[in-house]
């Protein structure tokens, strides 16, 4: 169809709008902020609607569309790169689209909500707020591009744009420190992120070579249609531990250590708690919408790759990783006082139940979560950013108004600081409510079924055992499904601490709602947070028909979701229970804290992980960089450096001597010579032809003087002149006749 | 007509002269009218002399003649004033000291 | 020597005298009556050429009225002359010189020159003279005629405007 056709091959324009914006804030529009938030709207904006334009275009043609075989290609450039060719383009097939049905829209609910964020209009506005725009919109137009790649290689490199602005927006208020050595500060935490997502990376350029080397191409087209997957399955690899591997096992593994790194899995994971440290939005938009879905998504993509070796170790890696993950960090939720870190170990969690899913080969459902989990984690981090906006509005009225006095540290995201805000700012808490059912897993909210899909998916493939074996999924289950509970349980408990009581301190008692350039897109985002799970019901699963018509739809299972909803329901009553019917009162310790006692010490620092990566990793890298400079500057490169100096300083010395010296002299020498002879010149000048003008002059003034008597004024005279002439002139002709 | 033409002539180119003499070196003004007025006469019988012996049937040299006066009297009229009026504001006929154009 | 030379030899001598005494003679009003005294020389060289006329008119224009008016002049003028004043000015020699020079060379021309070559016309003389010459005046020579009107117009206008008192 023509109108499909049209909108397909204006493809390459999605990532293109908000890196325009990008760049005309850089360059242009940074101190207008006004303009700035316009520009970025703009090109979320128009990549929003040509995103959806897509997406609803593409229901017209699945069958075409489904990857890996179907897609409809906008090829860009063709790169001759020595014997084979690289062919950089985008296209559009299902995955894509569903995926542009999330992005921009996500995107722009962050983007709408940015403005009020960083305080535009008020006296309290981000001193960098233009910037932020600018990062936010490149951050934007990385996920844009990646979604849209149709080969590795401009995947990857969209990938780390991400990375990129993932540090300058995590970093964005890098002038913040702590009183508290152990905190960490935001620019730490950006390098922090940047770093370790770094090392899943470098594993994933691995991974790229690997298949560029064995396919010689890397496009999706080349590397996952059968042949080739075929070929990369019976290709062997000799490893030194592990012996004889699978081409494809193999870079399956490296590719998913790109998406270990990208999607916080175990042990990759701690940078995302630390990201916290950037500005909410910025949470919401990387950490919980876009970024950390990219590895999903890679992965997803290269879902072909991950099953071509039947019962590979690559699946098996996979959903060990997944579901590990996803219970560590709910585990380490259940401790958090802060907000936003209790958001970011779910996200943790929630990424590892979309891994662990594609481990067991429930590619509908994880992509469904992701979907549904970009919605409702962005409303929740929204929502949280709303909440902590509000009560820091309330400190500082606090702080301004009764004494007047330097504001004491405050941490307005410690929700130990908060509660009752569910009368001080309904919307908030309301949509926030909304977001958190949506997680635990409520039914008929979206995270229900999504999550009763994986759940349903893993029983299912436990008790039949295709192609996944046995074991796996049965881990997957059990272990998803007692994170399920813990999910609900830190839910409530967060819900209860944040909105449920009375105000813990006088700054949440005067915290007020948030404007609603914040509040509507949280209620979208609610809005979609309920509807969005309705098109996933196992009964009609709209994403079955889109992305997955070549698998097997999992059916629909009431015991597991029975199961779920028990635990769902039970762990949102227990943290209720806890936290709800009693709320606690200020300066009250957590309950959690007396009956899990030192286990809620161990869980609250995140198992010391951080400190373990520190002394295995971190330390050693720095004394042997001390080494290193040190070896460097005093022994190498300084002693070498200088006398390079030196040796430079002595010829050019010379030279310069020699310099004046001649150079000079002959300069000199010409412009005494010059000067001389224009001396010369000017006294040939003076002299001869002034005394030609001169003399000139005295003769005809000599002339003039000699004349002058004749006018004596008196007319006889000139009578007797002109007489004597005529007489004269009579004498003459007369002569003449005479002769 | 016994005379010859040129006795007449003689006497009238004598006369011019006389006249001539007395405008270029008399000191009065009036005096050097006078020999303005004696020029005039002199020239006034050199063309009745050549109409007389040369074309007496044209009239031509009796009307310059007759012009000649008509000149003459005009100009002595208006010389006359003149000299009346530079004497009132000069106090002077000398014409050596009427030389204001010196220079 | 007929009777016409001699009454042309006493005539040219009148006036001769008459001219010397107007330039050479101190007295201005001498000088004066020495110029009538040649006006009435010439008055009757004109006679003696058969032109009445103009003999008569010589008498009363030049006579009477031009040497009337230099008299009056004179007088009017006469205090600042004193009469033991000379009366030539530096210049006289060299005008002196030219005048006799050009008498030299006009005397020559005219007297050993033209007369040889001009014919001598019969006497031609009109019948009535007085009025070939009036008729002459308004009819042949009447442009000439007015303009001597106009002429003698400025003159007398030009005249009044000077030589009145402010």
């Amino acid at each position: 169809m023509e109108i499909r056709d049209f909108f397909f091959n204006l493809t390459w324009l999605i990532p293109l709008f908000p890196l325009l914006a990008f760049a005309l804030i850089v360059l242009w529009a940074n101190p207008n902020r006004k303009l700035s938030t316009w520009l970025a709207w703009m090109g979320i904006g128009l990549s929003w609607l040509l995103g959806w334009t897509i997406f609803f275009l593409s229901w017209g043609d699945i069958h075409h569309l489904t990857p890996p075989e179907g897609n409809h290609p906008v090829p860009l450039w063709t790169l001759p790169t020595g014997s084979s060719v690289l062919k950089i383009g985008f296209q559009v097939d299902t995955l894509t689209a569903l995926m542009l049905f999330m992005v921009p829209f996500v995107c722009l609910m962050i983007f709408i909500y940015s403005k009020g964020y960083m305080g535009y209009g008020t006296n309290q506005v981000d001193s960098r707020y233009s910037r932020f725009f600018a990062y936010i919109s490149l951050f934007a137009c990385g996920m844009l591009g990646l979604i849209v790649s149709d080969n590795l290689l401009t995947l990857f490199i969209f990938w780390e744009i991400m990375g990129l602005c993932s540090y300058l927006l995590i970093g964005f208020w890098y002038e913040k420190s702590y009183p508290d050595p152990n905190r960490i500060t935001p620019k730490e935490a950006g390098l922090k992120a940047f770093l370790t997502t770094r090392v899943g990376d470098v594993i994933m350029l691995l991974g790229l070579l690997l298949l560029y080397s064995q396919v010689g191409s890397l496009s999706f087209m080349d590397v996952f249609n059968h042949e080739t997957l075929d070929m990369l399955a019976h290709k062997m690899v000799v490893l030194p531990v592990f012996g004889s591997v699978p081409v494809a096992t193999l870079a399956a593994l490296l590719l998913f250590g790109g998406a270990m790194g990208k999607s916080a899995q175990f042990p990759l994971h701690v940078w995302l708690p630390d990201a916290m440290e950037g500005p909410t939005p910025v949470s919401a938009l990387i950490h919980a919408a876009t970024m950390v879905s990219a590895g999903v998504y890679l992965v997803a993509r290269s879902f072909p790759l991950f099953v071509a070796v039947h019962g590979g170790a690559q699946l098996a890696v996979v959903a060990f990783i997944g579901a590990f993950t996803a219970l560590f960090a709910s585990t380490i939720a259940v401790a958090q006082n802060d907000i936003k870190r209790v958001l970011a170990y779910s996200t943790i969690s929630q990424l590892g139940y979309m891994i662990a899913a594609l481990g067991i080969g429930a590619y509908i459902a994880a992509v469904f979560h992701l979907i549904n989990h970009a919605f409702f984690k962005a409303l929740l981090f929204l929502g949280s950013g709303s909440v902590i906006h509000g009560v820091e509005h309330g400190h500082h009225e606090v702080a301004h108004g009764h004494h007047g006095h330097e504001e004491e540290a405050f941490d307005a995201n410690d929700m130990m600081n908060m509660g009752g805000l569910l009368s001080k700012m309904p919307r908030t808490a309301w949509t926030f409510i909304i977001g958190g059912g949506a997680l635990a897993g409520i039914v008929p909210l979206a995270g229900f079924w999504s999550k009763d899909e994986i759940l349903a998916h893993a029983w299912h493939e436990f008790q039949h055992g295709h192609d996944f074996g046995t074991f796996w999924p049965f881990f997957v289950w059990l272990l998803l499904t007692i994170a399920a509970a813990l999910t609900a349980f830190y839910t409530a408990r967060q819900i209860c601490l944040a909105f449920v009581g009375r105000p813990r301190t006088e700054a949440a008692q005067h915290a007020h709602e948030s404007p609603p350039s914040m509040t509507w897109p949280l209620m979208l985002l609610a809005f979609f947070a309920v509807i969005l799970g309705l098109f996933g019901t196992p009964w009609a699963n709209q994403f079955h028909h889109l992305i997955g018509e070549a698998f097997e739809a999992t059916p629909f299972d009431p015991f597991v979701a029975g199961l779920s909803t028990v635990l769902a329901v039970g762990g949102m009553a227990l943290g209720w229970l806890v936290y709800g019917r009693q709320p606690l009162a200020a300066g009250q310790v957590d309950p959690l804290k007396r009956w899990l006692g030192p286990v809620h010490t161990v869980l609250e620092n995140k198992y010391y992980l951080d400190e373990l990566y520190k002394t295995i990793f971190i330390r050693p890298v720095i004394w042997l960089s001390h080494i290193f400079s040190k070896f460097d500057y005093d022994w190498v490169i300084n002693r070498i450096v200088n006398l390079a100096g030196t040796v430079t300083v002595f010829v050019s010395e010379r030279w310069g001597e020699f310099d004046l010296v001649i150079v000079d002299g002959l300069v000199n020498l010409v412009g005494r010579s010059g000067a001389s002879f224009s001396r010369l010149s000017g006294v040939v000048d003076l002299n001869i032809v002034d005394g030609i003008v001169n003399r000139i002059g005295d003769l005809i003034k000599a002339g003039g003087r000699f004349l002058r008597p004749l006018q004596t004024g008196r007319v006889q005279n000139y009578l007797i002149v002109a007489a004597t002439t005529v007489v004269v002139l009579l004498g003459w002709y007369l002569v003449l006749s005479v002769l | 007509m016994d005379v010859p033409l040129s006795w007449y002539l003689l006497v009238a180119a004598a006369l011019f002269c006389m006249g001539l003499y007395g405008v270029l070196s008399r000191r009065n003004a009036v005096a050097i009218l006078m020999g303005v007025e004696l020029m005039l006469n002199a020239v006034n019988i050199n063309l009745v002399t050549f109409w007389r012996y040369v074309a007496p049937e044209a009239m031509a040299g009796q009307v310059f003649a007759v012009l000649v006066y008509t000149v003459a009297a005009a100009e002595a009229a208006v010389g006359l004033a003149l000299f009346i009026a530079i004497y009132r504001s000069r106090d002077t006929v000398v014409v050596e000291d009427i030389d204001l154009m010196k220079g | 020597m007929s009777v016409e030379h001699g009454v042309f030899i006493v005539l040219s001598a009148i006036t001769l005298v008459g001219a010397w005494i107007v330039i050479a003679n101190r007295n201005l009003y001498r000088a004066a009556l020495g110029m009538v005294l040649s006006f009435f020389g010439v008055a009757g060289l004109y006679a003696l050429l058969n032109v009445g006329f103009l003999a008569v008119v010589q008498v009363l224009i030049y006579v009477g009225a031009i040497s009337i008016l230099i008299i009056f002049a004179i007088m009017l003028t006469r205090q600042v002359m004193d009469r033991e004043v000379v009366q030539r000015n530096s210049q006289w020699f060299i005008s002196l010189l030219v005048a006799l020079v050009l008498f030299g060379v006009l005397g020559y021309t005219l007297a050993f020159r033209v007369a040889d070559q001009w014919a001598v016309g019969g006497s031609g003389l009109p019948e009535k003279p007085i009025e070939a010459l009036g008729e002459a005046l308004v009819t042949t020579y009447a442009l000439p005629f007015e303009v001597a009107s106009v002429l003698l117009l400025v003159a007398l206008v030009g005249a009044i405007v000077i030589a009145r008192e402010k």
